[in-house]
């Protein structure tokens, strides 16, 4: 096969491929930060509406009353090559927002958790998440000036993962960092898959 | 005495009054689009008979068509345009319904069909 999928519309336009990668972890452990070190664009803000209108509703006539709360999501951009592209997702840090992350996790490639050793249990729900759902993910310990270092096997009893989760050291100031968290985690989802990546 | 200092022209609008057309009136109310779809990364795509100065479509209408004549994904459509993503997902319902885009759903991770995608990924990663 000759590389990937192309030509979607049969018109001779080429669609590119977007892959979904999200971006986990409690607030303040460097999401925005990493999403923006790893975009090739600056990153952008996309939101989200909270209404008072559910599920069962067309339009909010007669809810004008309820207040609408918007939820911004970060985003970013990798372009692999023309058909390729990963679009990284930072994840709305507050729990009352877990129904966007179904939306954001639908289809995503995986998800990188993450965490900060000053607060380890803040990314305990992110994993929760991802593990529940079957959802592959590598632990990323951000390590922020200053902070004490832990070893990664000290971090992994903490979190009580699967032996076969990734636990990778970052700064997710760094691009070429981070870009070595998301090569774990595309491994990582390879493996799962039972066809390892090689080794280049 | 000095004169007072230029005012904004809304004095009672400040950051925290948010958006002062609210969300979904360019919806015309409506929150969900006619059509299930439109993913954060579904490719936006205009089709040829589609025209950016059509009168009888909205302003935002014609932006989205203007903006799609190359393929671009809905979480960015809805970043160019500095509206909420379910705003532009109910836009992009009308043009569907009009037969003037076609969508191009992304592939969920569990029917990618080959790993010589995640190969290209890791690959084009590590070339960066």
């Amino acid at each position: 096969m000759d590389s990937v999928r192309f030509d979607r519309t049969g018109a001779g336009t080429r669609v590119p491929l977007a892959l979904k990668i999200l971006i986990a972890g409690g607030f303040g452990a460097g999401k925005t930060t990493l999403v923006s070190a790893l975009s090739e664009v600056r990153p952008l803000q996309t939101e989200e509406i909270l209404t008072g209108a559910g599920a069962d509703t067309d339009d909010i006539s007669g809810v004008e009353g309820k207040s609408t709360t918007t939820v911004a999501m970060d985003f970013g951009r990798i372009t692999i090559n023309e058909d390729l592209q990963l679009y990284l997702f930072g994840t709305p840090g507050q729990d009352r927002f877990w129904f966007l992350w179904d939306e954001l996790a639908f289809g995503a490639l995986g998800a990188v958790v993450l965490a900060d050793t000053r607060r380890l249990s803040d990314c305990f729900p992110s994993i929760d998440y991802f593990e529940q759902r079957g959802i592959p993910f590598v632990v990323g310990v951000n390590c922020f000036d200053g902070a004490r270092q832990y070893d990664l096997a000290t971090v992994r009893r903490a979190l009580d993962l699967d032996p076969e989760v990734p636990v990778l050291l970052c700064d997710a100031r760094d691009r070429q960092s981070g870009k070595l968290v998301l090569i774990g985690l595309v491994e990582h989802v390879a493996r799962q898959r039972g066809e390892p990546v090689p080794v280049a | 005495m000095l004169a007072e200092p230029p005012r904004p022209h809304h004095e009672w609008l400040d950051d925290a009054a948010g958006p002062v057309v609210r969300p979904y009136t360019l919806t015309g109310g409506r929150v969900r689009s006619a059509a299930d779809g439109f993913d954060l990364v579904a490719f936006i795509l205009a089709g040829p008979q589609a025209n950016a100065a059509d009168p009888q479509l909205a302003p935002e209408h014609r932006r989205l068509v203007e903006l799609t004549h190359r393929p671009v994904p809905v979480a960015e459509l809805a970043a160019e345009l500095d509206l909420a993503v379910g705003v532009v997902r109910v836009l992009l319902g009308d043009l569907l319904a009009r037969g003037l885009i076609a969508v191009h759903e992304p592939l969920t991770a569990s029917s990618i069909p080959d790993d010589d995608i995640l190969k290209a990924v890791v690959s084009g990663l590590r070339a960066l």
